[in-house]
């Protein structure tokens, strides 16, 4: 086999020319697929394919949002607008309702109306939020659906006195849902007229003693029979009555 | 139980800013005037929320926004709409297994004996609370991809494959990953899966199709409560930005440096 | 499963295939590290082994690719890590890594330490081999002292670059592990260094095994020097190995972080056999106290005097343990990882299959590869030191040197 005569001359050892030209294969392969290989919209914004965002961006909404379908069905968003359910996106109970946007006629939204619906909000459960109201869905009058007495784009019970909510609306769905549901509040709090008005400097009454609960609820008091009884010389005779049981939702504590 | 007051917090005055989000406003509020004073000027004047999106030229420009998400534990109540939303939004497959949002249960008893569940993420709500004694505290804790300022899973994929967008969405391309699922070892937050059919990695998007055409994400357009708060992390009058200033905020494991775009608010000690 | 674990952790993404690649790479630094003890500092009596540790190496780092090969979810995009690497990316190192380690270092320093070879068996041969001989050696067929003499220095010269490559091939994957910060397991600057010298201890512990079989097969008596030498070394770097898994042990145990709860529980129910029992007692202290107790290396009055015949078999048993130990460690790092919850609040379960791509079958095919590899490197370039051939006098017939003789 005839040797190859150096390029340099003879001081470079044969293998190095030969090695050279196996490395800068390599790197000329390396170089060549990078060119060919790389799509074409990488390191445009940043080290990814910014190709990529248009096909996340193309891809299709299954939830229209309520702006939507306000467009269409305004007196029934004014009418939940000004209720309890003011914050429940239609889509949150309606489902998705993206294609009966685009399709009104063809694409029906669900309606919910059985009474394992609403429970899954409204349900007892320990870990939701003291004062979010909740019912015992074995107890809370049982098989009748639920939108038989409550409008769902209106949900609240129909006692609510106005210039007490206006303020207070979260005590008051508290106490809408408690034992203390049928008492007005004005049975505890004596609210005069300028509280309205200034509401800082006019504080409404509150009751003072334990008395006023034993009204209602001591041994010898002379109120309906199922009301809870207790002996007020002998229960925790330190304290007063609200500072265990909190009387806006009386049964959580 | 004692009652949580909303009204009480929301009177209170807003001492409750956190100091890195003080330190983010600020630098970024540098790096505005040094760069792009008149868009600043417009960004002030612009509509909150998601109501004004398109720019001047008419398009989306992802560099006008900073996204991120405010959840309030106290107001949420498990009943696993956002789950069933992002699911059907995002075409995530229906089984118990993968997951872009999910609801966790906490329930610690009066042993103190923390008890988490989470059955098929939450989506079809939770079951009654099966205690022995009483129950000291209980409470539901949304997840989802905390879209971290400086992504683990971003740094490690090899071959940027997933990446942050101007916006602050972290997006994983369908088209360019390999499946090696070192993103979903790095994430901490169990956010990342292998979609089952793709064979790629799979995450919560922030609805990213929603915000260029200006709606929130599916699980906030659905969350019954506002538990769920979405909107601009920068600017000032934004619902995310008043939920920012109206509680003390926290981020799920703050000492790993992660720095998450997802505030919560009244979150427990126990929540990892 | 046992407690909470996060809904998308039900799966665990990282399989047996993520457990050989740590394994076999850990084998190929190990090995190589065992060759460049010849070749750098001169340890003659592990000679006849420098060979077989280089083929060794090479064999199993052709291999070290294809388990991550086969566990991708798009195993044809695999090409993206070399075309656009994330340079934050530990794992998008691993395409140059593997590059410099397989071109620059281990093909380089076998083909300056056989050229000579290659050349003489290339002259004296016929057909195929004749010529796949001839195109290893790229042409260049000059046997000058020169040319020579230019084949030792850079040979030595690679040994040295590739101490610290084989250090960062497989430190490398260990920091893969170790810096990931999310898994309180795995996250420790201890990982690469635990990697590199239960590397160092897996290799070591593989050519004591190939070589001894290979002679068996061969029927050719075992060097005990050389044999008694690897086994001190094997025990050295098995001391080092041991004390840094217990120094990271203490360290984790005496700092009890946030994690320690769940990984008392990992350890005391998912891992201890694989931990406790195959790690830690058969895999280290069994060979640890066989290998102190017999081998005349380590001091020169050893405990028990054994002869030869007990003392290879005491090695090679010895060895075999060490291999069951260190695959038990890279099953403990990567499967312990996945096994508990990042909630740290449970613990899950890993279901093996069978067949498939990430299955029990496929796993054995792969460890099974690198043995066909290293028969065929046998084959072509022969290790053994009766293989090496002659320089022809002077003007001597290449028809009368001796030709390669093969087992």
């Amino acid at each position: 086999m005839a040797r190859l005569p150096s390029l340099r001359g003879p001081k470079v050892p044969q293998q190095v020319p030969r090695l050279v030209a196996v490395f800068a294969l390599a790197a000329i392969a390396l170089i060549a697929a990078r060119y060919f290989l790389v799509p074409a919209s990488f390191g445009e914004k940043g080290h990814y394919r910014a190709a990529a965002l248009d096909t996340i961006v193309a891809r299709e909404k299954q939830y229209a949002g309520q702006q939507e379908c306000a467009l269409c069905h305004s007196a029934i968003m004014d009418a939940r607008l000004a209720g309890n359910h003011q914050g429940v996106a239609c889509e949150s109970c309606h489902g998705p309702a993206a294609a009966h946007a685009a399709n009104p006629v063809e694409a029906k939204p669900s309606v919910p109306r059985e009474r394992e619906f609403c429970p899954r909000c409204h349900a007892y459960n320990p870990a939701r939020p003291t004062g979010f109201p909740q019912i015992d869905p074995v107890a809370h009058n049982p098989l009748a659906p639920c939108v038989s007495c409550h409008d769902p784009h209106q949900p609240e019970p129909p006692v609510t006195p106005e210039s007490c909510s206006a303020c207070h609306r979260q005590i008051v769905s508290q106490k809408a849902v408690s034992h203390h549901a049928t008492l007005l509040c004005t049975t505890c709090h004596r609210a005069p007229d300028g509280h309205k008005t200034s509401p800082r400097t006019v504080r409404p009454g509150k009751p003072s003693d334990r008395n006023f609960c034993g009204s209602c609820h001591s041994a010898d008091a002379s109120s309906p029979q199922q009301i809870p009884r207790i002996n007020l010389r002998t229960h925790n005779p330190r304290y007063v009555c609200w500072q265990c049981h909190y009387p806006h939702y009386p049964e959580t504590s | 139980m004692t009652p949580r007051d909303h009204d009480l917090a929301d009177e209170s005055p807003a001492v409750a800013e956190n100091e890195a989000v003080n330190r983010r406003e600020f630098l970024s509020e540098c790096l505005k005037a040094c760069q792009l004073a008149a868009p600043v000027l417009l960004g002030v004047i612009r509509v909150p929320l998601l109501e004004a999106q398109e720019s001047e030229s008419g398009g989306y420009d992802p560099a006008e926004h900073l996204y991120g998400m405010g959840i309030d534990v106290s107001k949420c109540i498990g009943c696993g709409q956002c789950v069933a939303a992002c699911k059907s939004e995002n075409d995530v497959p229906l089984d118990s297994r993968h997951f872009n949002t999910w609801v966790e249960r906490y329930v610690i008893g009066d042993n103190h004996v923390v008890d988490v569940d989470s059955p098929n993420g939450g989506m079809d709500g939770f079951p009654p609370v099966a205690t022995e004694g009483g129950i000291r505290r209980a409470f539901f804790v949304p997840k989802l991809c905390n879209h971290c300022a400086s992504a683990p899973c971003v740094q490690v994929c090899p071959v940027g494959a997933t990446f942050t967008t101007d916006d602050g969405a972290i997006l994983v391309d369908d088209e360019y990953c390999i499946g090696c699922r070192y993103c979903i070892q790095a994430c901490p937050y169990g956010a990342r899966w292998l979609h089952p059919e793709k064979h790629v990695a799979a995450k919560c998007t922030f609805c990213y199709h929603r915000l260029v055409q200006g709606l929130v994400p599916a699980c906030v357009e659905v969350c019954p409560t506002g538990a769920r708060v979405f909107g601009e992390v920068e600017r000032r009058s934004t619902p995310l930005a008043r939920f920012m200033r109206f509680n003390d905020i926290q981020v799920l494991k703050p000492h790993l440096n992660t720095k998450p775009k997802v505030y919560y608010a009244n979150l427990d000690g126990e929540v990892r | 499963m046992q407690g909470f674990i996060y809904p998308n952790e039900f799966e665990l993404y990282w399989g047996l295939l993520i457990v050989v690649y740590p394994y076999v790479t850990g084998l190929v630094a190990g090995a190589f590290i065992l060759a460049s003890l010849e070749r750098v500092f001169n340890v003659k009596e592990v000679q006849p082994t420098y060979r077989l540790a280089l083929l060794t190496a090479l064999a199993f780092l052709l291999v070290a690719p294809l388990p991550l090969l086969a566990h991708l979810g798009h195993p044809f995009r695999s090409y993206e890590i070399f075309l656009t690497p994330n340079r934050q990316s530990a794992m998008a190192m691993f395409g140059f890594v593997y590059a410099w380690y397989l071109m620059v270092v281990l093909l380089l320093e076998i083909w300056f330490d056989y050229r000579k070879d290659l050349v003489l068996w290339y002259r004296n041969e016929t057909g195929w081999r004749r010529w796949v001989h001839y195109a290893l050696t790229l042409g260049a067929t000059d046997l000058s002292e020169k040319s020579l003499r230019f084949d030792d220095r850079a040979g030595r010269w690679i040994t040295i670059i590739g101490i610290p490559s084989a250090f960062l091939l497989h430190g490398y994957v260990g920091f893969i592990f170790g810096s990931v910060k999310a898994n309180p397991w795995w996250s420790s600057v201890l990982m690469p260094v635990v990697f590199l010298f239960s590397a160092i201890v897996s290799g070591i512990a593989l050519v004591l095994i190939i070589y001894m079989i290979a002679s068996m097969l061969r029927w050719k008596p075992v060097d005990m020097r050389c044999a008694d030498k690897l086994a001190a070394f094997l025990f050295y770097a098995m001391v080092v190995d041991v004390s840094l898994e217990m120094l990271d042990f203490i360290h984790r145990l005496y700092e009890s972080e946030e994690s320690i709860g769940i990984l008392t529980q990992l350890i005391e129910s998912r891992l201890f056999i694989s931990l406790v029992v195959l790690q830690l007692a058969l895999g280290a202290l069994i060979p640890l106290t066989l290998l102190g107790l017999t081998s005349p290396a380590l001091s020169k009055e050893p405990i028990f005097k054994v002869p030869d015949e007990l003392r290879r078999l005491i090695y090679l048993a010895s060895a075999i343990l060490v291999q069951i130990g260190i695959f038990s460690i890279r099953w403990n790092v990567v499967m312990g990882g996945q096994l508990f919850s990042k909630s740290l609040r449970g613990l899950t379960v890993y279901r093996l299959e069978l067949f498939g791509l990430e299955g029990l079958l496929m796993t054995m095919a792969l460890l099974a590869l690198p043995f066909v590899i290293l028969w065929v490197l046998v084959k072509v370039l022969p290790p053994w030191p009766e293989a090496e051939a002659e320089l022809p006098e002077p003007g001597a017939g290449a028809d009368e040197l001796p030709s390669a003789t093969l087992p």
